[in-house]
């Protein structure tokens, strides 16, 4: 395999322009818009950033300049962010679900002199919030749809208008960029990476142009990619699972970023696109295993005898696959028929036929699920990394998937487990630090280590076993120790549990707090007559409960340790939500707040003469507004722990 | 583009007046709204103007011509379409096929063009394709492109007949009770809808609808009608005062 190490040397902007030299009428970018998919050859990639940074350049931007892009993924978001690193500017991504007294809070923070946004909608948190950020010089957008009004406000400017005057500039001085993308050194900064914020505020984690490079020139080496490759960007560019594929990889490896028309389209126009590799968190996987599941049940009884044949043949040869195994004859056979006849269409209705890879990150997938797409053909691996370290430090290898490990280190990544047991790695990727927190970067970079914060240790094969967050993992009032997070992973592995929050903590037993899965479980309610109207209604029906409960006893039985099993539960009335604050942007559960929200429903959890219990559901919806509801909550208690 | 104007129109039924002696004028660029308890004439109104109906006594001109005895596909050549409070759409075809569908009458080649299918039928074709595609991106329909309209939800589907209006190319578009039917949501998108049609299109909008608070908040102008008569007229503020008006909806103490 041919090393790419060579490409370490430029910066992201410098590494376009190799690419356009190399090959100028690939497709690098491709949009689906007004029902086409229209192409954006390396060559029109390459002045589209060009005029993009002359603009804004003209409007006086620059070196010391941050561009804060709140976007759904589009083109213009790489445009802006590359043409701001010519400049030797910074880009910063911020969620576009982010709330205008979280960007009040976000954009100072990150000292950001300008924003880019995609349409009216996020223009508006950001005007809301004018007042309280003054140094905020301009704001670009990309649709002009409702904005008509705001044009004669000189803080506003179209994105069209940047390329015009970054076109003035070009024609008035045509050697002005390329000097300007040459002053930039690999190690400079380049982009500021919001942490998950899983605690507190999020901060700023600078990252440089060869943290980026350096990941796709790694990941490759693992994982060979053709120039010819296609990838879907449907992750939030804010989140470094997308800039990593569109800084690192693409840019190393020089595969087609495909976007979609529009997030509610993401997954029928990744059908269309039929992408080589691919990278989630595991609620994606998750919902793609319930919808195969679904489409199954709702087949007709040919298909289903078939499918549940080949399931079976499947799984036999997913374990032979992961460990790179050879199969006997008579399996090879079997599962050659069930590829044919039942997988490949399968996989084919999903868009996953051409997938060669699919990873998945940012939290713990059931092991259920890595033999299922396996069995189905997919080739789903673990990979194990953090913001700090550019998303994939740690991944499977093909034929060495072993679903309780996060794999091995990637090459160039050194790692090493802590006196503590935390986990620490060495890379070219690692971060400089946090912005303007001389002390968490400290904390983070102790001893020329990055500190992951993540307990864990290297199992007999040498890959690495993640346990929890060290500061997560939970002591009963017997000092036992147990990791909620693990016993959460192990309920969610049930389809009809779509989140879990454990209890525990100095307490005598362990509890939890459980949201059944509105799809699949509406679905057997529905099979089985029940009726109902809300989630909230269907959560409260005892039917549902006794099937949890199946689910409850299933991992109890499979408990390492008698401390590790659940005692008491509840179903919770509503989803966990982002916008309600119980869960980060990335779908984290945020512990602390979620605790005191639900005070009332965790104190009759260990109060087990509490059978029933009536409390106040409050909600709130997108536009802020928040209503409450009466409902009664049923406590139960699992027999025998 | 130029002032529909309305004038005397009175509209029976045998004995039934369902109007009578309506003036009214709709402003180009601006969304007029016709209000009024149930039974008022405000669909006998709008069944006037597309050509449904034909006023008994009484003319409606616009762009100098008469619309008083067209029918509904002359008057839609005018540039007057209209979404219906019964959605009048396809439900076996997908939105794109009735949006397409609705283009027909700017489908302007022979049926040998047709079936060769090559340079102007297929160029033809192509362009509003183009058209409709705008719509769909307008009216963000994307995600259900390719799905048979009777498998939408009734909000979405409304949102279609909507689209299926724009699609004609008005110069003024007439809605029935678009928000009928929907949840606070729905409307408060259909109202958004509403406002961009006029704001970005520069559509002239004539709007029947019964929520008095959508219509009091995006209205320039109002007709007032109450058992076929006209009772009052004038911006919001001004009928929001009017005490004739105040006692149709709220009846007499």
């Amino acid at each position: 395999m041919k090393s790419n190490e060579n490409l370490l040397q430029y910066t992201i902007p410098q590494l376009l322009r190799w690419r356009v030299g190399a090959s100028p009428k690939r497709p690098a970018l491709r949009e689906k818009d007004y029902g086409i998919w229209n192409t954006y050859t390396w060559e029109e990639y390459y002045d589209y950033v060009r005029k993009t940074a002359l603009g804004l350049r003209a409007i006086g931007l620059g070196k010391g300049s941050t561009i804060a892009l709140i976007s759904d993924n589009i083109p213009e978001v790489l445009f802006v962010a590359i043409g701001i690193h010519s400049l030797g500017g910074i880009s910063a991504g911020v969620y576009q679900t982010s709330m205008p007294h979280e960007i009040a809070q976000i954009v100072p923070s990150l000292k950001v002199t300008a924003v880019f946004c995609d349409d009216q909608e996020q223009v508006d948190k950001v005007l809301e919030v004018r007042d309280q950020i003054p140094n905020v010089k301009k704001v670009i957008f990309d649709d002009p749809r409702g904005m008509r009004e705001y044009m004669s406000d000189d803080w506003f400017i179209n994105i069209r208008d940047i390329f015009k005057l970054g076109e003035e500039e070009h024609e008035k001085n045509p050697e002005l960029f390329d000097s300007l993308v040459n002053e930039g050194k690999p190690d400079d900064i380049c982009h500021f990476c919001l942490t998950s914020g899983t605690t507190g505020l999020p901060k700023g984690t600078m990252l440089t142009h060869k943290n980026y490079i350096n990941m796709g020139i790694q990941l490759s080496q693992v994982d060979h990619l053709e120039p010819t490759d296609e990838y879907v960007s449907f992750l939030p560019f804010a989140w470094i699972g997308e800039q990593m594929n569109s800084f690192g990889v693409a840019m190393a490896t020089g595969i087609t970023i495909n976007f979609p028309e529009s997030v509610e389209t993401a997954m029928s126009d990744l059908k269309e696109i039929g992408p080589h590799f691919m990278f989630g968190a595991p609620r994606i996987y998750e919902t793609i295993q319930s919808q195969i599941w679904l489409k199954i049940d709702q087949s007709y009884w040919f298909n289903k005898i078939m499918y549940k044949y080949f399931m079976k043949v499947g799984t036999e040869a997913a374990t032979y696959r992961m460990r790179g195994k050879t199969m006997g004859l008579g399996l090879r056979i079997k599962a050659w028929l069930g590829t044919q006849i039942i997988f490949r269409p399968l996989v084919n209705q999903i868009g996953f036929l051409r997938l060669r890879r699919a990873y998945t990150g940012g939290a713990a997938l059931g092991p259920e699920l890595f033999t299922f797409y396996q069995s189905i053909g997919v080739n789903l691996k673990q990979i194990y990394g953090q913001t700090e370290i550019v998303g994939i430090a740690y991944m499977h290898r093909d034929g060495d998937i072993r679903p309780e490990t996060v794999g091995k280190p990637l090459p160039g990544t050194e790692c090493k487990i802590s006196e503590i047991g935390e986990i620490l790695s060495k890379s070219d990727s690692v971060t400089p630090g946090y912005f303007e927190l001389p002390e968490k970067t400290a904390e983070l970079l102790e001893g020329g280590w990055l500190h992951s914060g993540d307990a864990g240790f290297i199992d007999d094969h040498g890959h690495l076993v993640v346990i929890d967050r060290v500061s997560d993992v939970m002591h009963n009032k017997q000092g036992e120790m147990f990791s909620p997070m693990f016993l959460e992973n192990s309920l969610k592995f049930s389809p009809y549990i779509k989140e879990a929050v454990i209890y525990g903590n100095k307490e005598d037993f362990i509890a939890c707090l459980i949201n059944i899965d509105p799809l699949v479980v509406e679905k057997w309610a529905e099979d089985r007559g029940i009726s109902f109207t809300t989630y909230m209604d269907l959560s409260g029906k005892p039917e549902i409960a006794e099937l949890i409960m199946g689910a409850v006893i299933d991992v109890n039985s499979r408990a390492e340790k008698e401390h590790f099993r659940i005692k008491r539960f509840a179903l919770l009335y509503k989803l966990l939500d982002v916008d309600d604050g119980e869960l980060t942007k990335t779908g984290k559960l945020r512990r602390k707040f979620i605790q005191e929200k639900y005070q009332e429903l965790y104190d009759a959890l260990y109060d087990e003469s509490i059978d029933n219990k009536e409390v106040e559901a409050a909600f709130q919806y997108q536009d802020g507004q928040s209503t409450t509801v009466k409902t009664t909550i049923a406590f139960y208690t699992v027999k025998g722990v | 583009m130029e002032q529909l104007t309305i004038s005397d129109v009175t509209l029976s039924f045998g004995g039934l007046k369902a109007l009578s002696d309506v003036n009214m004028a709709m402003d180009p660029g601006l969304i007029t709204s016709i209000i009024g308890p149930n039974g008022a004439g405000k669909t006998s109104m709008l069944n006037c103007i597309s050509g449904f109906y034909h006023p008994t006594v009484g003319d409606i001109v616009y762009k100098g011509k008469e619309l008083t005895h067209a029918s509904p596909h002359q008057v839609s050549n005018m540039g007057i379409s209209r979404a219906f409070q019964n959605l009048e759409l396809f439900s076996g075809l997908t939105v794109l096929d009735n949006l397409m569908l609705a283009r027909h009458q700017h489908l302007k080649y022979s049926l040998l063009d047709a079936i060769i299918f090559f340079g102007k039928a297929s160029r033809v074709e192509a362009e509003n394709r183009a058209y409709v595609e705008d719509v769909i991106d307008f009216m963000e329909l994307e995600p259900y492109r390719k799905t048979m309209v009777g498998s939408l939800s009734y909000g979405i589907q409304k949102k279609v007949e909507v689209a299926r209006a724009l699609t004609l190319g008005p110069d003024i578009l007439l809605l029935d009770e678009p928000m009928a039917g929907m949840n606070q949501e729905e409307k408060e998108d259909i109202v958004r809808f509403v406002m961009d049609i006029k704001n970005e299109r520069g559509t002239t909008v004539v709007l029947v609808e019964h929520d008095l608070g959508v219509v009091m908040d995006i209205s320039d102008r109002l007709y007032v009608l109450d058992f076929g008569e006209l009772i009052g007229s004038g911006t919001p503020e001004e009928v929001a005062q009017d005490p004739k008006v105040i006692d149709a909806y709220i009846g007499e103490g």
